[in-house]
């Protein structure tokens, strides 16, 4: 099973939840002496660091939200003197004010040690060529796993998104044998490479994919493993818990959680009530070790199961299961989080448009694509219908600007869009995954 | 007096697919409004319906009420001789005024044809063709 640090990876359940207590204990400890926002939120919960003497007691901890991120733009949570951060990524928040994540030195080693891990699960290491098809940049996905792939002694091929013929063309003369990337885009690959004449299945050494950061599903799954003779697995992270982190093992059954990077439990979304195993709820992480941008009890808004068993690979590591959905209206788009509200705040900068929109979200071949259709308002009618399309052509652009994806915008008449509020009307997403 | 040729022309928004031009049309069948002459400009996904009518200030109103995007456009209308070579004597008109047409359409009538244009500098534009030789329509003929 080719384990990275067999040590940790294999050790039985009780010492394993022995360590998560003394990481959260000391987490909590920490925190309450130089987080000014969370000692307030421990206060108004009238818990003390004192309180916790066990795992069970982290549910005395309060909550923490994807708003209090914003309300803390950009740095108001950062634990770390500002000379020990290494790194920022910032991800788009759900309306104007983005989040901004600060690593430490240690943050970004336990981040990388975490995708090695997940690599070597995978049977990706030395003599592999890992092909990063995520973007490289203020986003995560590109920077984590390449330094997991470097960590882990595969040889990284650092292509980004975009320009597919030269990916493809480089990952058959640099024999890529693996590729992070989402599903979409590599769905997107292997039809460029057709049309190329060139079959990833016989004419390239591609032989694993880490797919995530967008929704798929096991029919998804089927379909690239047989169209292109590689195996598929679900890879886990979003910018707050550092970047992608986590992915499954050769087994293919659930997304091995390394216990002492990182507590994953799953509660009622009403009640807030810690679940079983095995029920479905909202995940809540904390992060065990993180030092610039802590995380405890993070509400992340993924839809999940918990599972506690041993897996068959022999890792004693928790799992969860495939993504199933969102707390939120919160899109994927292209492997990017869109949230309407930010659609929202956009267009309110925009005079020549009305504040009432839709999302369409289709899938165009294997590419997501994403409309927002708006109404022109009454002072920016011209019957020029060049005038129309300059201003179709600014709100793309802004659009654009403010989301961090590409977007059509589409000019409808007035009244012809949803009024009231609600998520039901206001996004359409076509896509069947 | 260059104010009195130049016409109001209504300009509705319009998205582009079925039935939006038999509603406008039936909107203005309901307030009896003569229409005299129309265009649909598109672009794709929507278009702009251009109408020259008998009643421009109830048409606005009564396609505002309705819930479309209207608005007033001034254009002028230049009258041709309804026979081969009508056309070729007015662009020549305009050309030589060095008039820059934005978009124009046509019809022809009972008074023979109108070529209807959209310019820029309306005004200029209208002692320009009348200075060669250009018969202009009365913005009168539409209230």
């Amino acid at each position: 099973m080719g384990c990275w640090n067999r040590s940790v990876e294999a050790m039985p359940p009780d010492e394993l939840r022995e360590i998560q207590y003394k990481l959260v204990k000391s987490l909590i400890g920490r925190i309450y002496e130089t987080s000014k926002f969370y000692r307030r939120r421990m206060k108004e919960q009238g818990v003390r660091p004192d309180d916790i003497r066990s795992l069970a007691d982290l549910g005395k901890l309060p909550f923490m939200y994807k708003q209090d991120l914003r309300d803390n733009y950009p740095d108001g949570l950062f634990c770390a003197p500002k000379d020990e951060l290494v790194r920022y990524h910032v991800s788009s928040g759900t309306t104007g004010k983005p989040t901004v994540v600060g690593y430490t030195r240690r943050d970004i080693e336990n981040w990388s040690e975490s995708l090695a891990r997940a690599f070597s699960s995978c049977g990706i290491g030395r003599g592999d060529v890992l092909q990063v098809s995520y973007g490289y940049g203020l986003f995560t996905g590109g920077l984590g796993v390449h330094y997991g792939a470097e960590r882990v002694g595969a040889t990284v091929l650092p292509t980004s998104v975009g320009n597919t013929e030269r990916q493809i063309e480089l990952m058959q003369d640099l024999h890529t044998t693996a590729i992070a990337c989402t599903p979409s885009y590599l769905l997107h690959m292997g039809e460029v490479a057709e049309r190329m004449g060139v079959s990833i299945k016989d004419e390239t050494d591609l032989r694993v994919g880490f797919l995530g950061a967008e929704p798929w599903s096991e029919q998804m799954r089927s379909r690239i493993e047989e169209w292109l003779g590689i195996r598929a697995y679900d890879i886990y992270g979003t910018s707050e818990l550092s970047g992608p982190m986590f992915t499954e093992c050769s087994e293919q059954k659930g997304i091995h959680i390394w216990g002492d990077l990182a507590l994953v439990e799953v509660i009622d979304q009403e009640t807030g009530e810690v679940l079983e195993p095995g029920e479905r709820g909202e995940m809540v992480v904390t992060i065990l070790q993180k030092e610039a941008f802590p995380l405890i009890r993070y509400r992340v808004g993924d839809i999940t199961i918990l599972d506690d068993a041993p897996c068959a690979c022999g890792r004693t590591h928790p799992r969860i299961q495939r993504i199933q959905g969102r707390v939120d209206d919160m899109l994927i788009v292209r492997g990017i989080n869109v949230f309407p509200s930010q659609v929202e705040h956009a267009l309110l900068e925009i005079p020549e448009v009305g504040r009432h929109f839709q999302i369409v979200v289709d899938r165009k071949g294997a590419l997501d694509a994403m409309l927002v259709r708006v109404e022109v308002s009454e002072e920016a009618f011209s019957d020029k219908i060049t005038d129309l399309m300059m201003i179709r052509k600014m709100v793309e652009h802004r659009l654009r600007g403010s989301l961090n994806v590409g977007v059509a915008v589409e000019l409808v008449e007035p009244g012809s869009l949803p009024r009231f509020e609600g998520k039901s009307k206001k996004v359409v997403d076509r896509r069947s995954l | 007096m260059e104010k009195s040729y130049i016409i109001k022309q209504i300009s509705i928004f319009s998205e582009n697919r079925p039935g939006r031009l038999a509603a406008i049309a039936g909107a203005l069948r309901d307030a009896k409004i003569n229409i005299f002459a129309f265009s649909i400009a598109e672009a794709n996904g929507f278009g702009v319906v251009r109408a020259l009518v008998d009643r421009p200030e109830d048409a606005h109103r009564t396609l505002t009420d309705l819930g479309f995007r209207v608005s007033f456009t001034e254009v002028i209308g230049v009258r041709m001789r309804d026979e081969p070579g009508g056309l070729s004597e007015i662009a020549a008109v305009l050309g030589d005024a060095g008039v820059n047409i934005e978009y124009a359409y046509a019809y022809s009538g009972r008074d023979g044809a109108v070529l209807i244009v959209r310019v820029d500098q309306v005004e200029d534009a209208v002692r320009q063709i009348l200075d060669c030789g250009g018969e202009l329509l009365k913005a009168s003929l539409f209230q």
